[in-house]
């Protein structure tokens, strides 16, 4: 295996564990900053997958442009989230996704 | 090598992030992660992306998270231990799925039909997103100002329904 490939080969496997890390964690937490979190690893493999595409076609300059795009997003999402859960807390006293029920329809 | 030794400090970050009992500490560890991601983005010749993932990823949405887990009630030493237990029950399947997901992806052998180009000789991402994808920043403009008008909304309720 030349040096392209097995690049490509390790970092796709590393993107797909970190993904998996991403998704089980916003699949089993109960705390709403952990689900936060867990959206975070999620965009970290994206990112890096993002990356990757572009060293790989060559394309570095386009992929960056993407990845700041995604990252000005991301902080976007990160802090109307937080701004949920910090009005959440006020309410309830409680950042435990279980104990949420005014939201049940 | 240092490709290898960077890509399991990453993976090995972000289960860190997922399994450490303390909020607290997953913020710092979300915080490593970010900070080996710019390292990798550097190798593969993504200063600028880089550089964001660092000062942004790796400094503000982190410091964001700490302020936020500041506000919140901080469990005592037997609260603690019962979570540990309670955490070990539920997240103990993560190290085994990773390592399933590991073994099965190193015998498919991914392959790439774009072998390494050389990189073009407009490789500035400056001049793409002002003259290739101006619209990807008027998309990050209206992002951020519809992000501060929703947190403008929302610390407004709260503080009228005190």
């Amino acid at each position: 295996m030349n040096d392209e490939a097995w690049l490509f080969s390790a970092f796709g496997t590393g993107t797909l564990l970190v993904l998996i890390a991403g998704v089980y964690c916003v699949l089993v937490s109960r705390n709403l900053i952990r689900t936060i979190i867990g959206v975070e690893i999620l965009t970290k493999a994206v990112t890096l997958l993002l990356i990757l595409a572009g060293y790989i076609t060559g394309r570095t300059a386009l992929a960056q442009s993407l990845a700041i795009t995604l990252i000005v997003i991301e902080v976007a999402v990160v802090v109307v989230a937080v701004s949920i859960v910090v009005g959440l807390y006020k309410d309830d006293d409680d950042v435990n996704a279980g104990t949420l029920t005014k939201l049940k329809g | 090598m240092l490709d290898a030794i960077l890509l399991v400090a990453l993976v090995l970050a972000s289960v860190l992030t997922v399994m450490t009992a303390r909020v607290l500490r997953a913020a710092i560890a979300l915080a490593v992660t970010s900070a080996v991601l710019a390292v990798v983005m550097f190798r593969l010749g993504s200063p600028f992306a880089g550089v964001f993932e660092l000062s942004v990823c790796a400094g503000l949405i982190p410091a964001i998270l700490i302020s936020v887990i500041g506000l919140t009630r901080r469990l005592g030493p037997e609260g603690l231990a019962a979570r540990r237990i309670e955490r070990l029950k539920r997240y103990w399947y993560l190290p085994v799925l990773l390592i399933i997901a590991a073994v099965i992806l190193s015998q498919v052998n991914l392959r790439v039909d774009h072998m390494v180009q050389p990189i073009t000789p407009e490789a500035d991402p400056r001049t793409v997103l002002w003259n290739l994808r101006h619209l990807d920043l008027l998309g990050q403009i209206v992002v951020l100002l519809g992000g501060a008008f929703a947190v403008v909304v929302l610390l407004k309720e709260l503080r009228n329904e005190r």
